[in-house]
């Protein structure tokens, strides 16, 4: 689909009528309907992967995914379920009762408002949905009618509505523009998470049958071939010979990974995208010389390819469900720890959820570096490190050999993904690794970092073409703040420990930013890492001249 | 209709009060019965919400981190913001708690031209916020000197600091101004930034006249109507000893203050300002960002819950495997 | 339930303070103030009831009336007494014990009024 040029739009966010330009809307919000047309929604799951989610992926589940069908959300007619207010009110009850989060985010609001200028989707559209306070006020709202003294008594007049189709589509609609990034949460005074609201809102919505594909193709894939992009294990394994094919042309060093070895010390899983698509293959390539660097006795799994996990997007099942093959594999393998790579989303899952899903991980052992003797406590328990701890702990005890100057045709500024930084507090380590292999590094604003981090924009399953528009207002604050490094230190590389975000950021920095390009940590680590036996280096991982080497 | 009908319940509150002082048996009702059931309820609502709360576990550990981690020993974390221990859990909600640490982040976003996104700091509704708070705190505890008799120490220091500045008689109290003050604000608010307008409810005003009718009927009877305090005092504090009595002469003014008292305690377990418990419990501030270091427990987990086994991923691409050379356990 | 073993003792707490003024009083009813009333003089400057409840208002007119204002220095009863309008003249002359009058009710009613800073009563004076 053609879409709107980044000049008009530019104007259209600055100054199209917006509650973010201060043109309030007549109707009150409740009265204003949610209204799909092309453009503003992600298309629903195909009929038959619904029907393989719920053959294959769920048999015992019976309704979790309601009924498979084709459906059009333009229309009036979504097929939905007989009594599905009923499927939904009774999901709503069995969470209230599940997850504390839920009641207590239901209940304590004040609406003070200080969550709405906070979420990158209402600053871009300007849409007042958008804000985090009334995206849960949509949940709230059906809650306080049926599970609230007040709601019961009073209806309308306590906040109250009766759950219809209309409520639905809005939920569909702003439950699928929100990417979950928590920015919201930190700034509330009672810590509510729009994640968690967004979560419930789409778990309920697939009860009845309303999903999108993007989210829900992927996820059959990962259970299936073990990575979203359904790479079957050959075809895992041939790309990254092709990767180790380039990493020998650019540095002459043969690297020699290994797959599905059993007795390996280490089991690496990083997202697919990493060893499929441009830009992430590059940082694949930083991955693979780092570890050919230290002699890491490790070997990738095509069983668990997939670091990433659409079921954080779907729900608690789907997500317990993909994750559980990474300890599968690490069991099966006999590996003693397991090493994650540069990815958002699966490190919220990884660090705030895995142990508790499928633990305990008693087959494995505390994690420790075999090169420095690094015990890794912090992951006691989980046994598993994220790449940046690792290679920060190595680089600290001197134990790469690197040459920042072949970033010097790079300078770099570094994007916080959502999760690493609100979901897990890794913030200092990509840094440190940062400031050691280039020369050139450059913070952007305080507002737009570290926990304050600006979302890509189309994280949790929404970097779908069909929706750029919507991606590229709502990842606006993060190109803002690109622009403003890049107009005051010339950043021209915008590095990152997320695989979504070096998909996005490169749609969303073509867009805004054309002459900024993403790359993650691990790329430059592959950059300046000097490697034992290698010829003289003429171009980076992207084959892109290096600086002094472009005649 | 949004700032209306909250605005005409409270004046009909009022409106209830002034007839039930005026009617036989009126005062006792509102002066004796009303308070007992109002403060039953208040906390018998509380503490049932509570329990409410409690009967849903925290299945996962989710604590949202604001800053670096506890990670490799040479990284400096952040214990407060991110904290991995209990001490660094207590701090964290102390600072939530006394002194709204999350609201102090508070930030404005512009949109100018160019597009071009522009955060400012914001503390006002941080100021405003504390100082609401922390006057009523200081309000309600003065008056302990009605409910406890001889009256405690603090109380008489409260009320000395507090009315330090020795304008009139009777004392004024500047916690009285600050605090209408800041109610005002609160307001002008909810009124005058189109979002926050936007997104409230009758449910966010109705609270705000009856604590202004609360603050304003008080300081009416202290200053302007003026009661008889000793005949107050011997029903108040017969209500704390549960010898209630109303002997001496008070004015109107006195019951409807109480009426609007009890409707905020009768009405304060079923609405927003049970958010006084709920931070407390918040999955995102009360947790240890441990979850890599001790394994939390979710008593909901579903053990039936597998992933696909490598069995059948085995069974269903062996032949691939076998001829791109990754090992199979089957051959 | 679960957090049982942090949420119960929080709510014990929560109540306790609540409910701590009956703890305090632990059901004793106090005693009224009962002022000493001057035995020589039946009638004062104005109705008992607003006396209770606006002496200290009266008290305030007179210094503004007097001193700010250059006003008169005696009123007149509704019976036709003269009396000086002053604390220590007037007021400490019937009620001539402030320990036994003034501070039976303020300290009940946990009123200090800074009368007393400037002002001595007639016993101290002596």
């Amino acid at each position: 689909m053609a879409i709107i040029k980044a000049d008009k739009l530019g104007v259209s966010v600055a100054k199209g009528p917006s509650l973010m330009t201060g043109a309030v809307p007549k109707k009150d919000w409740w009265d204003v309907p949610a209204i799909f047309k092309p453009g503003n929604y992600a298309y629903p799951a195909k009929k038959e992967i619904i029907e393989y989610h719920t053959q294959k992926t769920f048999p015992n589940h019976p309704g979790l995914f309601g009924q498979p069908r084709d459906w059009d959300p333009e229309t009036d007619d979504w097929k939905l379920p007989d009594g599905w207010e009923n499927i939904i009110l009774n999901g709503l009850k069995e969470r209230l009762d599940k997850f504390r989060s839920l009641k207590i985010f239901m209940d304590c609001c004040v609406r003070c408002g200080a969550c709405a200028d906070k979420c990158h989707f209402f600053l871009g559209t300007g849409d007042p949905k958008n804000m985090p306070v009334l995206r849960a006020e949509l949940l709230r709202s059906v809650y306080r009618n049926d599970f609230t003294l007040g709601g019961k008594i009073l209806g309308k007049m306590a906040g109250g509505r009766p759950m219809t189709f209309g409520v639905l589509k809005e939920w569909f609609m702003y439950y699928y523009q929100c990417t979950e990034c928590r920015r919201c949460s930190v700034f509330c005074p009672y810590g509510i998470d729009t994640a968690e609201i967004t979560m419930i809102g789409r778990e309920l919505l697939h009860l009845v049958g309303v999903n999108i594909n993007w989210i829900m193709e992927p996820a059959a894939n990962s259970n299936r071939t073990g990575n979203h992009m359904g790479l079957q294990p050959h075809t895992f394994k041939d790309n990254i010979m092709y990767l180790c094919d380039d990493i020998e042309e650019i540095t002459g060093i043969r690297v020699d990974p290994t797959f599905n070895r059993k007795g390996a010390e280490v089991l690496f899983i990083t997202p697919s995208a990493d060893v499929f698509a441009e830009p992430g293959i590059y940082t694949a390539m930083g991955y693979l010389l780092l570890f050919h660097h230290i002699g890491l006795d490790y070997t990738w799994s095509t069983y668990a390819s997939e670091g990433g996990n659409f079921g954080l997007f779907t729900n608690n099942e789907m997500m317990k469900k993909l994750n559980g093959k990474m300890y599968a594999e690490a069991k099966r393998l006999g590996v003693k720890w397991i090493l994650g790579g540069e990815c958002g989303h699966m490190w919220r899952v990884l660090h705030q959820y895995m142990d508790t899903m499928n633990g305990p991980a008693d087959f494995l052992q505390v994690p420790t570096s075999p090169i420095t003797g690094t015990r890794f406590d912090n992951a006691a328990s989980t046994k598993m490190v994220h790449i940046s701890e690792f290679t920060a702990d190595l680089i600290k005890h001197g134990k790469l050999k690197l040459d920042p100057k072949r970033n010097d045709h790079r300078i770099a500024t570094y994007h916080d993904s959502c999760n690493p930084a609100r979901a897990m507090g890794l913030l200092e380590e990509p840094r440190y690794v940062l400031k050691n292999v280039c020369n050139n590094f450059h913070e952007m604003p305080e507002n737009t970092i570290r926990e304050s981090t600006f979302c890509c924009g189309s994280g949790t399953g929404l970097n779908t073409d069909e929706i750029m528009e919507l991606r590229m207002r709502a990842g606006l604050p993060r190109a803002n703040a690109v622009k403003y490094v890049r107009e005051k230190h010339a950043v021209n590389m915008l590095s990152c420990v997320c695989a979504i975000d070096r998909a996005t950021l490169t749609s969303l920095m073509n867009y805004w930013n054309p002459d900024v390009e993403v790359c993650g940590v691990s790329e430059l680590v592959g950059n300046a890492l000097v490697m034992e036996g290698e010829k003289e280096r003429e171009t980076g991982l992207r084959f892109e001249p290096l600086a002094g080497m472009e005649g | 209709m949004r700032i209306l009908n909250p605005f005409i319940a409270v004046l009909a509150l009022i409106a209830v009060a002034l007839v039930a002082a005026q009617v036989p048996g009126g005062q006792v009702l509102v002066g004796i019965i009303l308070p007992y059931l109002a403060f039953a309820l208040f906390l018998g609502g509380v503490v049932y919400r509570v329990l409410q709360w409690a009967k849903s576990p925290v299945p996962f550990r989710i604590p949202t981190t604001c800053g670096q981690a506890n990670s490799l020993p040479w990284i400096k974390q952040n214990k407060i913001d991110c904290p991995s221990t209990k001490l660094g859990v207590i701090a964290r909600m102390f600072l939530e708690v006394f002194l709204f640490r999350s609201l102090f982040r508070n930030t404005k976003a512009e949109m100018h031209d160019g597009p071009k996104l522009v955060y400012g700091s914001s503390k006002f509704l941080w100021l405003f916020a504390i100082l609401f708070h922390y006057c009523f705190l200081v309000i309600v505890l003065r008056h302990m000197r009605l409910f406890m008799d001889p009256v405690p120490g603090f109380v008489s220091a409260l009320e000395f600091g507090d009315g330090f500045l020795q304008i009139g008689a009777p004392v004024f109290y500047q916690t009285d101004a600050i605090f209408l003050g800041a109610i005002a604000f609160l307001f002008l608010r909810r009124v005058t930034l189109s979002n926050i307008r936007y997104i409230s409810l009758p449910a966010d005003y109705f609270p705000l006249f009856l604590i202004f009718g609360i603050a304003f009927t008080g300081i009416l009877m202290r200053y302007f109507l003026r009661v008889d305090v000793v005949a107050i005092k011997q029903l108040t504090h017969g209500l704390a000893t549960f010898s209630p009595a109303i002997t001496g002469q008070i004015g109107s003014i006195f019951f409807i203050h109480v009426f609007l008292i009890c409707a905020l305690m009768i009405y304060f377990p079923f609405s927003k300002l049970m958010h006084m418990a709920g931070i407390f419990m918040s999955p995102t501030r009360n947790m240890i960002n441990n979850s890599r270091m001790v394994r939390h427990i979710n008593p909901w987990n579903d053990p039936n819950i597998k992933p696909h086994s490598y069995a059948g991923y085995e069974d269903e691409f062996r032949e691939f495997m076998k001829e791109g050379g990754i090992p199979v356990e089957k051959e | 339930m679960y957090g049982k073993g942090r949420i119960i003792p929080a709510l014990i707490l929560f109540l306790g303070v609540m409910t701590s003024p009956i703890w305090y009083n632990s059901g004793e009813v106090s005693k009224l103030p009962k002022p000493e009333k001057p035995k020589d003089y039946k009638e004062c400057v104005a109705p008992t009831q607003f006396m209770r409840t606006s002496h200290m208002v009266l008290l305030n007119q007179w210094r503004d009336n007097i001193l700010r204002e250059d006003g008169a220095r005696t009123g007149r009863t509704a019976n036709g007494t003269e009396y000086v309008r002053s604390l220590q003249n007037g007021c400490l002359k019937c009620h001539s014990d402030r320990k036994k009058f003034c501070d039976t009710c303020h300290t009940y009613a946990s009123v200090k009024p800074y009368c007393w800073d400037c002002h001595l009563q007639p016993k101290e004076a002596m």
